[in-house]
């Protein structure tokens, strides 16, 4: 090859006077950084993810870890990761494939916006005194509601309801498959949900059966390779979503690779052992909106029109437009992910460059939906970059109803969002479905942090409304008053449609 | 056995399919459909091995949907992706079919008897014991068998100038083989399928549905047996292996 090898990306070093041979960082490292030379541990630095497993096992705080070791002569066009992809592809010819969101250093309007609270002429509202109102039900919401009067003065509600999922915070967490994570990464987020009164999705990878005692709690997923779906699939679930795209990779499909597909994998997803499990790009009986609305209604009649059923899409240009042809597509919800959302593998130029952030999305859809007189024949979750309470209010007070976290939910199990995911080595138990790592994560333990990330952020997302004087989730709610632009030029905030800060 | 006879003129699809669903409860085995005139969703996600349901008229898209069991007859065409999803039983169609049929289909049978649209059988996959088959006697169009997974797709071509002449045949392919009465010209194979001879064991595998198809529909199978087919699979099991490389 005569582009020469590149420098690896890390240094690992180990201390030899901290470390006391114990070799836990030989068992932990699943790439193979680490072994043993007579009184020393040897590392191949090359092969480190900076998973900071080794780092996190360690007794005796004896290995450092350093990022992009040798520098290249600076250049701001040529950058490091330009130079890089070029030899990869150089010397390969293939597709550069990546995990987890989007890398490049856009900047994230979540952080150009305010929050608002109350000073003197409106009190705030103690959280700890006044009860604050979190609940959200997802769904259609009728236009207008019919009362009969009975003969002892009482009403009986005549309007025939759709089923709705009752949640007991906004925070649900998104669909990642068993295949594309571990079973017990999975039974750690559907105990945590099942505890809060919240919701999880199974992604496109059937619903194991460890997982039926969470079932009410379980949103399942219909994807273009219509892996693990049967009927008694859609019966089980809560609720239905229809995935036509990702945030992480709009416009194509998913492939887990054959390795992937061990026997319980295989089970889950109904295909045969060590088979690629390959979903097109487009579902095959979808070329139209017209033919969405037919896959609705389908898995509507399919469970007697007794399950939600949502439809998930990648925030891209025209979202908007597309979210009110999905509205009237008789679905329940429409899922929205914006262009940092996560994904366990994805060619790095779709990761990177394609669809549109959230927070533009959230903004342009609920504007739509309302100016359409629509608005509540659907509700709207928001999902690709949820970090914290922060921009979950922030999202919720530019229109959505919920969010969907994955990212986040995966490194309250320990994930260090090294985007190895794809490599199936997952040295946190998460990614992959080798027995010993799998084995990494206890549910019992893991589903306690999960459940803890969503307390926290359900006691400040309470806290933050009581500060700005509102006590019900359904104030905040399109409540682009209490959010102010810091540093957003004049186009954005009109489609944000919030106001400059001072203003 | 007792055949319940519903009239479907000017009904929705949404009571009828609850007409039906509550007949099967009541444990009848045998419901005639009649006036059907494009009411969707028929038989969607039923269950039942025993249950059998006439369709008299044109039913419309998705017929047959996550169904699990019953044998679908419809005496007309049918639209838009009959058998989608189906995990098993069987659907017959005395008349054509339109895009998508038996589109990502796990198990079961369905049987055509005169011509399908684009993407037919596109996606079909099996399982352990499932095994999905579509047999269409007459021509089917572009992108027959895309991405197919497994399963077995025959097209006969009965009466016609050509069994399939659009372009993208099992394109994506990975798994199951595609039978088409006669020969294939190289340039309508998507990427990733391959022409070889049919093997003994595919012969009988192929007879077996063939006679299946002339008892179903009275054609002479004489006339079916003595032709030449081709058969297609898939290039390798991996189409997408070699693409990708890591960050």
């Amino acid at each position: 090859m005569s582009t020469g090898a590149t420098p690896s990306k890390y240094r690992i070093k180990v201390d030899h006077d901290q470390c006391m041979l114990c070799e836990r960082c030989i068992d932990n490292c699943s790439y193979g950084v680490f072994r043993r030379e007579g009184q020393k541990i040897a590392v191949d630095s090359h092969k480190c993810t900076a998973c900071h497993r080794c780092i996190a096992m360690c007794p005796r705080d004896a290995i450092e870890l350093e990022e992009k070791p040798n520098d290249y002569r600076s250049h701001p066009v040529w950058t490091r990761e330009a130079r890089e992809a070029i030899y990869k592809q150089a010397n390969s010819g293939q597709i550069i494939l990546s995990g987890m969101g989007n890398a490049l250093d856009y900047p994230i309007i979540f952080d150009r916006l305010v929050l608002d609270a109350c000073q003197v002429t409106n009190p705030s509202i103690d959280p700890l005194r006044e009860p604050m109102e979190l609940r959200t039900y997802l769904g259609k919401k009728p236009r207008q509601i019919v009362l009969d009067r009975t003969k002892k003065g009482d009403y009986d509600l005549k309007t025939k309801l759709s089923p709705n999922l009752m949640l007991e915070t906004p925070v649900m967490i998104g669909h990642m498959s068993y295949g594309a994570i571990s079973l017990n990464a999975q039974l750690s987020m559907a105990k945590a949900v099942s505890e809060l009164g919240t919701f999880m999705g199974t992604g496109e990878g059937g619903l194991h059966k460890d997982l039926y005692p969470y079932q009410n709690h379980m949103i399942v997923q219909v994807a273009s390779g219509r892996f693990g779906v049967d009927i008694n699939y859609l019966e089980r679930g809560s609720a239905i979503e229809i995935k036509i795209g990702q945030g992480a990779k709009p416009g194509i499909g998913g492939h887990l690779p054959g390795e992937k597909v061990e026997e319980d994998v295989s089970k889950t997803r109904m295909i045969p052992l060590h088979s690629d499990a390959i979903s097109p790009a487009p579902h095959h009986d979808i070329y139209s909106i017209e033919d969405l609305a037919q896959l609705v209604r389908s898995l509507k009649e399919a469970t007697e029109w007794k399950k939600p059923v949502f439809v998930k899409i990648a925030a891209v240009h025209n979202v908007a437009a597309i979210a009110a042809g999905i509205a009237r597509s008789s679905a329940d919800a429409v899922v929205i992910d914006g262009f940092r959302g996560g994904t366990g593998a994805a060619p790095r130029v779709f990761r990177d460059h394609v669809g549109i952030p959230i927070e533009a999305a959230i903004a342009a859809v609920d504007e739509k939906l309302r100016h359409q007189g629509i608005r509540n024949e659907v509700s709207l979750i928001a999902s690709g970059g949820i970090r914290d309470s922060a921009d979950l209010t922030k999202a919720i007070a530019l229109g959505a109803d919920a969010v969907y976290i994955g990212t986040a939910a995966l490194i309250a199990m320990g994930c260090r969002v090294c985007g190895s995911c794809y490599r199936g080595l997952c040295p946190w138990g998460i990614a992959t479905q080798r027995p010993e790592l799998v084995s990494r994560i206890n549910p019992d333990e893991a589903s306690k942090n999960v459940a803890n990330l969503i307390k926290g952020w359900t006691l400040e997302l309470a806290e933050l409304m009581g500060a700005a004087g509102i006590n019900s989730l359904e104030s905040l709610r399109g409540n682009r008053d209490r959010l102010r632009g810091y540093m957003l030029d004049e186009e954005m905030m009109k489609v944000l449609d919030v106001k400059m800060i001072g203003a | 056995m007792e055949t319940i006879t519903i009239d479907a003129a000017n009904l929705h699809y949404t009571p009828l399919n609850i007409k039906i669903r509550e007949l099967i409860r009541q444990g009848k085995k045998r419901i005639v459909l009649n006036n059907i005139c494009g009411q969707r969703f028929i038989g969607n996600g039923i269950r039942g091995d025993d249950i059998e349901i006439v369709i008299n008229g044109v039913p419309g898209g998705d017929l047959g949907m996550f169904m699990s069991g019953p044998t679908l007859i419809v005496h007309g065409n049918c639209d838009h992706a009959p058998g989608n999803t189906m995990d098993s039983g069987k659907i017959v169609i005395h008349g054509s079919a339109g895009d998508a049929t038996a589109h990502s289909m796990r198990g079961g049978e369905v049987f055509v008897r005169d011509d399908i649209g684009y993407r037919g059988g596109i996606h079909m996959k099996e399982y352990h014991g499932k095994r999905p088959v579509l047999v269409v006697g007459g021509k089917a169009g572009s992108f027959i068998g895309e991405y197919m997974a497994g399963g077995l797709l025959i097209v006969l071509g009965i009466d016609r100038n050509t069994p399939v002449r659009g372009k993208g045949i099992g394109s994506g392919i990975h798994g199951g083989k595609i039978i088409i009465r006669g020969d294939v010209d190289e340039n309508l194979l998507g990427i990733g399928a391959k022409k070889e001879p049919l093997s003994g064991e595919d012969m009988e595998d192929l007879e077996k549905y063939l006679k299946e198809y002339c008892r179903l529909f009275e054609h002479d199978f004489e006339d079916l047996s003595g032709s030449f087919y081709t058969k297609i699979i898939p290039a390798s099991s991996r189409p997408f292996a070699g693409k990708y490389c890591w960050e």
